[in-house]
């Protein structure tokens, strides 16, 4: 089991440096045109020639690269080149109230997903039938839709929760729940139908397996077949459907807290990307692959709880 | 393809998307005639006004008109998902056909592509993409386009490489087909309907996708789109809430037509395959129009009173058929089974035997139930407990002994839990007892290592293994009937003799009734008391097993025994053949 | 002397293990036997022996470590692809799954055109043939327009053998062709077998794990154990006398149906063992 998990993390960490390397290289293809765009149109050539001098664009990109790794392992990300504000500090106080959402929503998500996904299997008829049109119906309509329309009821007609903005959890629990309850369902639909789908899929196969047949056949009664073995067997796909959401959940989340107002990652993201604020879009890639690698190891860990073929692998 | 587009066209939600999605593209081609106004014209005295008869879905807050933006975003929308579907699709597809058909590098790359390709979310390489590309929509969502191949790498990947491993294809390459050849024949046709689904599904994520960044206020300002109407309306939502709805319902209706299209599609594509190949084949007796002949019965020993284990009567076992019919399987059968007597039920496939069995237990597949004739268990008739009563019984009294060792174990769970956990609930056992039990169990039933075989889980162990482990588990809580379904076919036939040595040593041992399912004679002349002869559905002839081989009456047994191959005789060498008798040392003890 | 049609010498197979630096799966140990003309070898073993891998090493579905398969003088252990499928017109199959050796989404008729197909022949040819492939397996001459899913398993096997007949090959490997049908069936199936060979002279290399069944049709037998052959010869003297212990086990492990003879049977098995349990102490006490 030790060695399933370092080769796990090995490999965790080769993904994170090739992705960044990527990131990096394709980001400063366009070496020259980055000075540009930060001084605007009208910058005369050797403005331009003295700010790429001193971002340090005019050395090989290789070069680049091995010093942002090496600085980055050291918690040094570097700074914004517009706010200069280090950049491992604009994340991190972000990144917090992002993991928030989405963590929240993958919770959610799994739990409602097999309560459906558990329901449409064993009950089947028109049960089954409406669970996999909700699921199809929810996996179909974009979340920052169902975003709007929860907005629209609920804060501005209904005036329940608080329609924008964000409350820390350690400041006041009820405020904060007020204000993440809202993302966290328009994030979960999607999630949830997807997972729900997958594990009513794979509940079916299993319940049609010949050692539940045997099961039967030594008397244990239906309810622990279902829930004890058939749902351990089914879990793998079902976890495996809820780590791909996961990873769709942070995307998600970027739109999300545009419209809900909230003070996550999302906002930074998109004030990086319309600037062309590189040294900040590399800290998001290099967050995001974090956060994505971490709970795949985790998933993979549970994975070999719940499967024992997959301890072996 | 022709077959596909018809059978389409006959599912209404089918019907409904695909006539949905033909508007929407024809409103996109056909935008400039049909918008009323341009565009791009800014009315400034006309800002964020409701609909009116000028204006039919009102203005935004630029002033522009909504419908005729509207229209001019769908050509937007329409040439982006073409423009997506067909970069993932062409890589996707492509890449997958040669990993799945040739393995090896192609494979190496497309598992390394996908996991790198897939690691981040799509919308964060967006953006990251954007910071270097622009506001430029076209070069965004042919990224995507990229970011997506995986799904149908994956989906061609897996259908092609199930395909590889099938017989036919085996076949084709020996019959002398080049690999292209193979492919076109036998390769495609398994890929072009998941792909089809796959599409449109893709069409809607990518929809959904492209909205969502021009949303965000990443797209182009100066081209009309869905996504950057929303970002419009949501800024004025407080004076004209009207405005959100329009691009709304544009996003919305879009994918979830491409949702509801590609589950049409997957629907009538299931259906056409027939039944889906992971269901075992139920083998169902024909319906032979033979006269129901009386049961040829050879003459008993006058049966002891009260010895009598399992009485099964004029049983009739049936399926329901989709016109509403019930198709018989089992047809008025009797036989009865003896307090510590081995009754053997031979038949070919489709004889009703297994039926038999199953509905004893009641273990029926879904579709299945009992239309006539009576079991009685101990006297008691199993047709009038209930679930729960049943439940009690299986397990406890009445036991069963499958076929397929493998897939007869839950893989999930060790072997020695899954043997404590009956007796747990049977016999009231604490954790430490049933343990010692089962391992006393395994040790019984010629388990070597009956200690390390307790901690394994099912793949760890081997084929004869397993099936004693289920032989084991059936006899753990002590019952009167074993039910055993072709208990060694599934075995190599050393293993054979052995796992009947061990059934016939334990049927001795705890004067068990068996009832025996079968379609060997030798395994009936190896284990049996009586026997029992089916053959489609109906029991032909029964009686002791030594009458029965010594004088076999219906012609349906005879025939079966005529097909036994004789055992003494050999075919003897071709004429001029020499036939080495040694060849390097394997013939030595 | 009639010339060896199938030689093999020492064959090797190992199959790669998944895993980092983890050793190869050795499927065949260096196996040797031949075929000649017309003859019907057969070749017997339960799971794990490499039967099976055998006939696909033969036929270029298994790759060949070392050693040497010749046909008709030819080396074809390590054909290209190319030379391969000219052998297809020689060297045909029959497989032992009638549900999944024939495309379930092809008639009957595209499934007999196919060795055809690679062949080149014109469509009338390729009719004709199908109807005399059809006869020659007393299939009905309609059967061509079907699906295999409106056939029985005995009746798919027999399109089986049918396409497998249709180049007019040599020698025919089956890989137990008649163990997934039931009995009554597997005697029919049998009897074609016979009057094939009776009829067109081919030769079969018979693998299966039935000693019955081989007996009945081979006229040499190879008997294999976990990759190796521990008993080769006439198929009179391996099958009904046999010598080589794990012969003599196989032999008296499938019950008689007759249930006298089988009690003998069963004594005389239990006191075999018995024997060669002392036989091995023996052994392992001089070692």
């Amino acid at each position: 089991m030790p060695r399933f998990v370092l080769r796990r993390l090995a490999s965790g960490v080769v993904l994170i440096v090739v992705i960044t390397a990527a990131t990096f290289f394709l980001l400063h293809a366009s070496g020259g045109n980055i000075a540009r765009r930060i001084l605007g149109q009208e910058a005369t050539e050797d403005t331009v020639v003295q700010k790429t001098h001193e971002l340090g664009l005019d050395r090989p990109v290789l070069t680049q690269f091995r010093e942002w790794l090496s600085s980055a392992i050291h918690g040094d990300l570097g700074a914004s080149w517009f706010t200069s504000q280090p950049v491992s500090e604009a994340i991190s106080s972000r990144l917090q109230v992002t993991l928030e959402l989405v963590i929240g929503a993958t919770i959610v998500s799994g739990i409602v997903a097999v309560a459906l996904g558990v329901l449409a299997a064993t009950r089947r008829g028109w049960i089954d039938r409406f669970v996999q049109f909700l699921a199809v119906l929810g996996f179909a309509i974009p979340n920052f839709l169902v975003a709007l329309a929860l907005v629209t009821v609920f804060a501005i007609h209904f005036k329940i929760f608080k329609p924008t903005g964000y409350t820390g959890l350690e400041e006041d629990p009820a405020g904060w729940l007020s204000t993440v309850t809202l993302p966290i369902i328009a994030l979960s639909v999607g999630s949830i139908a997807g997972v729900a789908q997958q594990i009513r899929g794979s509940m079916i196969d299993a319940l049609d397996r010949d050692y539940v047949r045997t099961l039967r056949s030594r008397g244990l009664p239906e309810s622990r077949i279902v829930y004890k073995h058939v749902l351990r067997n089914a879990g793998g796909p079902g976890l495996a459907m809820l780590a791909v959401q996961f990873v769709g959940l942070l995307g998600g989340a970027v739109i999300i807290e545009q419209i809900f107002a909230i003070p996550g990652l999302g906002q930074v993201s998109v004030g990086a990307t319309s600037q062309g604020d590189v040294p900040l879009v590399m800290g998001l890639v290099l967050a995001t692959a974090i956060v994505v690698v971490t709970i795949n190891l985790v998933v993979d860990l549970l994975q070999g709880y719940l499967n024992p073929k997959v301890r072996l692998s | 393809m022709t077959s596909l587009r018809r059978r389409l066209l006959r599912n209404p939600t089918g019907i409904g998307s695909l006539v949905f999605l033909v508007v929407v593209v024809l409103s996109a081609v056909f935008a400039p005639l049909l918008a009323p106004h341009d565009p791009n014209t800014a009315n400034a005295y006309d800002t964020l006004s409701g609909p009116s008869g000028k204006y039919w879905l009102g203005n935004d807050g630029s002033g522009h008109d909504v419908l005729s933006r509207l229209l001019f975003a769908t050509r937007l929308s329409v040439t982006l998902t073409a423009e997506t579907l067909v970069i993932a699709a062409v890589l996707g597809i492509v890449l997958g056909l040669l990993a799945g058909y040739y393995g090896k590098i192609f494979e190496a790359v497309g598992t390394a592509a996908t996991s790198l390709l897939q690691a981040l979310p799509a919308i964060v390489v967006l953006l990251a993409a954007k910071s270097v590309l622009g506001p430029s929509d076209f070069a965004a969502m042919a990224v995507f386009g990229v970011l997506i191949a995986p799904a149908f790498y994956r989906v061609v990947y897996s259908a092609v490489s199930a395909v590889r491993g099938e017989l036919y294809v085996d076949a084709a390459r020996v019959s002398g087909l080049s690999d292209p050849r193979i492919i076109g024949r036998h390769v495609l046709t398994v890929v072009r309907a998941p792909a089809i689904v796959l599409a449109a599904n893709i069409a809607g994520i990518s929809v959904a996708i492209s909205a969502g960044l021009d949303f965000l206020g990443l797209g182009d300002p100066s081209i009309p789109s869905w996504g950057g109407m929303l970002n419009d309306g949501f800024t004025n939502i407080f004076t004209q809430p009207l405005l959100v709805l329009w691009p709304s319902l544009a996003i919305g209706l879009t994918c979830v037509a491409f949702a509801l299209l590609g589950n049409a599609l997957r629907d009538e594509l299931e259906r056409a395959d027939g039944a889906p190949k992971r269901r075992r084949r139920v083998k169902q007796a024909a319906t032979v129009a033979v006269a129901p002949a009386a049961v040829i019965a050879h003459d008993d020993a006058p049966e002891e009173p009260g010895t009598d284990l399992l009485v099964v009567q004029h049983l009739s076992v049936g399926y329901g058929t989709p016109d509403g019919s019930v198709k018989t399987v089992v047809e008025d059968v009797t036989l009865t089974v003896r307090r510590g007597e081995v009754h053997g039920l031979i038949g070919e496939s489709g004889s009703g035997k297994t039926q038999t069995a199953f509905s004893i237990l009641r273990l029926l597949p879904s579709g299945g139930r009992i239309v006539g004739g009576s079991i009685t268990f101990e006297g008691k008739d199993l047709a009038g407990l209930s679930a729960k009563e049943m439940t009690a019984l299986r397990g406890k009294k009445i036991a069963y002994v499958p076929q397929e060792p493998m897939s007869n174990l839950d893989p999930s769970f060790t072997v020695g839990s899954q043997l404590v956990e009956p007796m747990r609930i049977h016999l009231g056992l604490s954790k430490s007892d049933a343990k010692a039990r089962a391992l006393d169990l395994l040790a019984r039933v010629g388990i070597p290592n009956p200690g390390r075989t307790y901690a394994a889980y099912p793949h760890e162990v081997s084929g004869g293994m397993a099936q004693r482990v289920l032989i084991a588990g059936a006899i753990s809580c002590d019952p009167e009937l074993l039910i055993a379904d072709e208990p060694t076919t599934a075995l190599d036939v050393t293993v054979q003799a052995e796992v009947l040595d061990l059934l016939r040593d334990l049927q001795r041992e705890r004067r068990m009734g068996v009832l025996l399912v079968t379609h060997n004679f030798g395994v009936v002349a190896d284990l049996c008391d009586r026997v029992s002869v089916m053959q489609s559905g109906r029991i032909v002839e029964t009686g002791p097993v030594r009458a029965i081989f010594a004088e076999p009456r219906h012609e349906y047994t005879r025939s079966l025994f005529d097909a036994i191959l004789p055992d003494a005789e050999a075919r003897g060498a071709l004429p001029g053949v020499t036939s080495s008798g040694t060849l390097g040392e394997g013939v030595t003890a | 002397m009639t010339e060896t049609l199938l030689d093999v010498r020492d064959i090797v197979v190992d199959y790669p293990v998944k895993g980092f630096r983890k050793p190869p799966f050795r499927a065949l140990g260096g196996v040797s036997l031949e075929v000649g003309p017309g003859e019907c070898v057969g070749l017997v073993g339960e799971s794990g022996s490499g039967k099976t891998t055998l006939g696909r090493a033969v036929l270029g579905l298994a790759p060949v470590t070392s050693g040497s398969i010749t046909y008709r003088g030819r080396e074809i252990s390590r054909l290209g692809h190319r030379e391969r499928r000219a052998l297809a017109a020689d060297l045909q199959v029959v497989f032992q799954d009638p549900y999944t050796s024939l495309n379930p989404s092809l008639t009957i008729d595209q499934i007999l055109t196919e060795p055809l197909i690679a062949r080149k022949t014109d469509k009338q040819q390729a009719q004709r043939r199908v109807r005399e492939l059809l006869d020659a397996v007393h299939l009905p001459s309609d059967a061509g327009k079907r699906l295999p899913r409106e056939f029985s398993g005995g009746q798919r096997q027999r399109v089986a053998i049918a396409r497998a007949l249709a180049l007019d090959p040599k020698l025919i490997v089956c890989d137990e062709p008649v163990s997934a049908l039931d009995l009554s069936t597997q005697a029919r199936v049998l009897e074609l077998f016979k009057e094939i060979q009776a009829r067109t002279g081919v030769a079969y290399l018979f693998v299966s794990h039935d000693l019955d069944v081989v007996r009945y049709l081979s006229h040499r037998v190879a008997v294999m154990y976990r990759g190796e052959i521990v008993e080769w010869g006439d198929a009179n003297q391996v099958t009904v006398h046999p010598e080589h212990p794990y012969t003599q086990r196989l032999f008296l492990a499938a019950p008689v149906a007759d249930p006298v003879k089988q009690e003998q049977r069963r004594a005389e098995r239990h006191r075999l063992l018995a024997l060669q349990q002392e036989q091995d102490e023996q052994m392992e006490i001089n070692v």
